[in-house]
């Protein structure tokens, strides 16, 4: 868990999100919906984003698991989440946590050369283009509308990293 | 959730051996469709046999020059391997096409094929559903209707397979391969896979209790160009109302499958023959004794004008 080994004695039915919330208290990653349809409680699991509230806790023993909060703290920021902070990626915050962990897998998976419905020629690279972005993040909502400022954080970061 | 036990099966065979003991058991993988169904109670499994430690995860090469496809390969892996890009473009644009990023990174290409309904009658457990409580009755029909199927349905069930994954592969004439309680292993051609729903909506594919998927197999390559057009009512994390897959030649020749119109992906063989003489007597032939409700009459139309860019994105 963000780097540390952690031992849970956990009910079946406690999802990865409820683990994280109420057994680690780590907050970061957050409940919108709990059924898979607005991203908040996007996580990474061995580099994978997927989202924490589909997920059994007792299916992950062994898994490396990196949330928002092993992304960065205050003080030592992810350059994605000060690219957010950069350009309002956010209004409430509250899809932020997910916004932030789903980005920074999605330029994994671009960096990999894993295509998307966005993508024109499939054997080719994908390349980095605000719709290849907006394609890849549609599993996360933001219902303050901060979208525009959103693809240009994903962008700064990831024009840094080319 | 309901409370449930929960074991990690060690083999295909002992997963099915132990599903075959208590039937009313679930196998586990993705999860994604499974957990969400748990959490609404429509699905109230009192055992779990996760089976993500059974090593099913590879694609590889079969001696006829297709493809075996693990059943527990991530839809991302299958959607991004460099041989489904190059020679089964239809299947990796299907998958593309489906759910999102995180879903597609956990979701499985058998627990794709076995997903339920997304017929909003199923998901509301204050109403009769034939599929959730046979002999409830469907509150679908006569209801919103917007979504559900044109052809194939019944008197007991309208809803269609949300699979994008699933028409594809019809498509590609793919094999389904399992082994049962018995420990015997069988081939399932994927046009007899998923059911029409008849009077027993509830049961959805051929698959015996406690059968288990090890493995989909794709035939060798067809050639042409490979096409997945689906439209929907948002540009992106939305099921179909129609989709198409559709792999055509350079002759004009080719095939067609249809998503989000039937309870299962829509393929008629015979009508493929009109492929040449263009979208309208094909897609009339495909949807030959459809039956849509006042809600959704709109798909036949749909499907006749998809598949029509289709064919001429394909002329180029």
């Amino acid at each position: 868990m963000n780097g540390e080994v952690r031992d849970l004695a956990v009910d079946t039915r406690t999802t990865l999100l409820d683990a994280l919330r109420e057994h680690l208290q780590l907050t970061g990653s957050k409940k919108g919906c709990d059924h898979g349809q607005c991203g908040a409680c996007t996580v990474m699991v061995d580099g994978r984003r997927i989202y924490s509230c589909l997920t059994l806790a007792v299916m992950h023993e062994g898994d490396e698991v990196t949330t928002i909060e092993g992304l960065g703290q205050p003080g030592n920021l992810h350059p994605m989440q000060a690219a957010f902070v950069k350009h309002d990626g956010y209004q409430c915050g509250y899809c932020t946590p997910g916004q932030i962990c789903a980005s920074v897998a999605m330029l994994e998976e671009i960096k990999a050369g894993m295509p998307s419905h966005a993508t024109a020629d499939l054997t080719a690279a994908p390349r980095l283009t605000p719709e290849e972005i907006r394609e890849r993040m549609s599993g996360n909502i933001c219902r303050c509308g901060a979208y525009s400022n959103i693809v240009d954080a994903i962008t700064e970061v990831a024009g840094r990293q080319a | 959730m309901k409370p449930f036990t929960y074991e990690r099966a060690l083999s295909p065979a002992e997963a099915a051996a132990s599903a075959a003991r208590q039937p009313a058991a679930r196998f586990i993988a993705g999860g994604t469709n499974l957990l969400d169904l748990m959490k609404l109670q429509i699905e109230v499994p009192p055992h779990l046999i996760d089976v993500n430690g059974l090593g099913l995860d590879g694609i590889e090469a079969t001696s006829e020059g297709g493809l075996r496809i693990g059943a527990l390969v991530r839809n991302t892996d299958l959607a991004a391997d460099e041989r489904v890009r190059r020679d089964y473009g239809v299947l990796a644009r299907a998958l593309l096409a489906g759910a999102t990023g995180q879903l597609r990174n956990k979701a499985t290409t058998a627990g794709n094929l076995l997903q339920r309904t997304r017929c909003p009658y199923f998901y509301d457990t204050a109403q009769p559903c034939n599929k959730r409580q046979p002999g409830s009755g469907c509150s679908a029909i006569g209801g919103i209707t917007r979504q559900l199927a044109v052809i194939g349905a019944s008197e007991a069930c309208i809803a269609t397979h949300p699979s994008d994954m699933a028409v594809a592969m019809r498509a590609l004439d793919a094999t389904v391969e399992t082994v049962k309680a018995d420990g015997v292993a069988r081939h399932i051609p994927i046009a007899g896979f998923h059911r029409l729903p008849g009077e027993t909506p509830h049961i959805e594919t051929a698959l015996e209790p406690g059968e288990f998927i090890t493995a989909v197999t794709l035939p060798p390559p067809l050639g042409g160009q490979h096409f997945y057009r689906k439209v929907r009512d948002r540009a992106s994390y939305a099921f179909a109302l129609v989709s198409i897959a559709a792999v055509v030649q350079r002759d004009g020749t080719g095939r067609v499958a249809l998503g989000g119109v039937a309870h299962r992906p829509w393929r008629v063989e015979a009508a493929e023959a009109d492929l040449p003489r263009g979208a309208k007597p094909t897609m009339a032939a495909i949807l030959d004794g459809a039956r849509p409700t006042h809600d959704n009459a709109f798909k036949v139309t749909l499907a006749q004008r998809t598949l029509a860019s289709v064919l001429a994105e394909a002329k180029g």
